[in-house]
């Protein structure tokens, strides 16, 4: 029997490759002063903070955590409701198949990149610094940021749709509002539920974190708790964060299955 | 032609549980609503929103411009490096926690236990991280590395698992069947079969990890958030601006790079 040979593909553009991404790897750790003898060594440290936060947390402190946590929650929802509002006409207005203009499009899609690229904590400091400390401000951050998230993965499913619907009803004479609410709607409202919820479970971790920098809810008590070094009440505020948001996020993804 | 008439069943504990799904909602959105305090908002903001908008007007080209440790160019190099480390920290340790999640590989009992521990990194989250690695490693670039490294892992190995699940099985049985050990079939059949998704779904955390890298100065974790916070807190707009247009400028930059080659590996 004759031999089968596979001849390889060229080597030459996979090890140029290859060796890019190992130099991007490595010249960034050490640029970044990275080194992994070290952390190994002062490993036992961390495990001396861990210990002081939850073996054992300061349980007794939980009824005080209760308030900020129900801030937090109220926070995420209103920035979520008012993001997820604002987000459904604008992706109806960016997608390319339902208003063909590029000049509508080209800026609306920078200005909704922009929200996108700017992180809520850096958004929340911001509003901290213009509207004071206080939940409004994580709530302003917080609807800014669903906004961009929920625009555009609503507008990628508009322009992914199933065009038969709409030629079917221009066929019949439908104008343009016929044709948004009896074809685009029904095929999209599914899906941009469940973007909303989860712009939803999104928002829960991030409102947790918004306190940090002043912007209401739970991370305030956090942060005054970690500046006086509060380590067995900071294990207690994790603990009770994680939870409440492991329930909110397995409530929500099974809500998302039954919606998709 | 006869009219055809579609006639509607009337269904009422559905119109009944739909009644009833409509008010948790909105009842929910309401009391979010009022728990929400406006009072004194509007007084001091019209000021700091003029003073915002004329510091990004006017960004600080002289801090950009300055090639020292202590300028701009340096700390986006270093969030940028923080978010490649830390990246790649994520990947090498996603894949052994994203066998021990799949089906396919160990049996729906034990993949139940690997989903849930996975779960529940996922739910960490990565500033706390960075504080506790902080006491370890020290203020830095460092402890941003290990933050974004293990906060990853709870999306990717995620994402990871799922593509190992829903990969074909004949290349596994095929080698198992002509005697293949564990480690040739996991190296052999299928390692290579989901890479090219493993490194899409790396690429795309490496752009959360951009976003993420860029606020973990804010606890100390090295990157541009530190200097961005102490502009924004002590109202230096005009450095707080030139920070965020070079931020987002360079975060779309690499998005746009990440996604081509995304488009390209898949």
């Amino acid at each position: 029997m004759d031999k089968i040979t596979v001849s390889k593909p060229k080597k030459f553009k996979r090890n140029l490759i290859v060796l890019t991404i190992l130099f991007l790897i490595v010249g960034s750790a050490w640029f970044a002063g990275f080194n992994v003898i070290e952390v190994m060594i002062n490993l036992n440290k961390g495990s001396r903070l861990l210990g002081r936060m939850f073996f054992p947390p300061d349980l007794s402190y939980l009824p005080n955590i209760v308030d900020p946590m129900i801030e937090t929650i109220r926070m995420a929802i209103v920035g979520t409701f008012i993001g997820a509002t604002l987000a459904l006409p604008v992706a109806v207005l960016v997608a390319n198949n339902f208003i063909k203009s590029k000049l509508l499009h080209g800026p609306l899609r920078i200005i909704l990149n922009i929200f996108r690229t700017i992180p809520a904590l850096v958004l929340a400091s911001l509003f901290v610094a213009v509207f004071g400390t206080g939940p409004f401000s994580g709530v302003v951050a917080l609807s800014i940021f669903t906004f961009g998230l929920v625009s555009k993965l609503t507008y990628e499913t508009i322009e992914a749709i199933d065009y038969g619907q709409v030629e079917a009803l221009m066929s019949l004479g439908a104008n343009k509002m016929n044709i948004l609410r009896y074809a685009i709607m029904p095929q999209i409202l599914p899906q941009y539920m469940s973007y909303t919820l989860y712009g939803f479970e999104v928002n829960i971790r991030a409102a947790a974190v918004l306190g940090y920098v002043g912007a209401g809810g739970i991370g305030q008590t956090f942060e005054f708790n970690l500046a006086w070094r509060n380590f067995d009440r900071v294990g207690t505020i994790i603990i009770f964060s994680f939870f409440i948001v492991l329930i909110i996020d397995l409530i929500s993804s099974s809500i998302r299955k039954r919606l998709v | 032609m006869e009219n055809i008439s579609v006639k509607k069943e009337i269904n009422y504990l559905h119109i009944a549980l739909r009644t009833f799904y409509y008010i948790v909602v909105f009842g929910l959105i309401f009391w979010g609503f009022k728990g929400i305090e406006y009072k004194g908002i509007m007084q001091s903001a019209s000021g700091s929103i003029n003073a915002l908008i004329r510091g990004f007007l006017n960004p600080d080209m002289a801090y950009a411009t300055n090639n020292t440790i202590d300028g701009l160019p340096y700390a986006i190099l270093e969030t940028i490096a923080i978010a490649i480390s830390g990246t790649f920290v994520s990947a090498i340790i996603s894949i052994p926690f994203a066998l021990l999640a799949s089906q396919n590989i160990v049996g729906p009992k034990v993949s139940k236990v690997g989903k849930l521990i996975v779960t529940m990194i996922r739910t960490f989250p990565e500033l706390i991280l960075a504080l506790i690695f902080i006491s370890v490693v020290g203020p830095g670039a460092p402890a941003g590395i290990l933050a974004l490294g293990i906060h990853s892992i709870g999306m990717l190995a995620k994402l990871f698992s799922e593509s190992i699940e829903s990969m074909d099985l004949g290349v596994k049985e095929a080698l198992e069947s002509c005697g293949g050990n564990y480690f040739e079939v996991l190296f052999r059949a299928v390692l290579p079969q989901v890479s090219p998704e493993l490194m899409s779904y790396t690429l795309y955390r490496f752009e959360i990890n951009m976003r993420a890298a860029s606020t973990l100065g804010l606890v100390g974790a090295g990157g541009i958030g530190a200097p961005l916070i102490f502009a924004i807190r002590t109202r230096s707009w005009s450095r707080a601006g030139v920070i965020i247009i070079v931020l987002v400028i360079t975060v779309t930059i690499i998005d746009q790079i990440s996604g081509r080659i995304r488009k390209r590996i898949v």
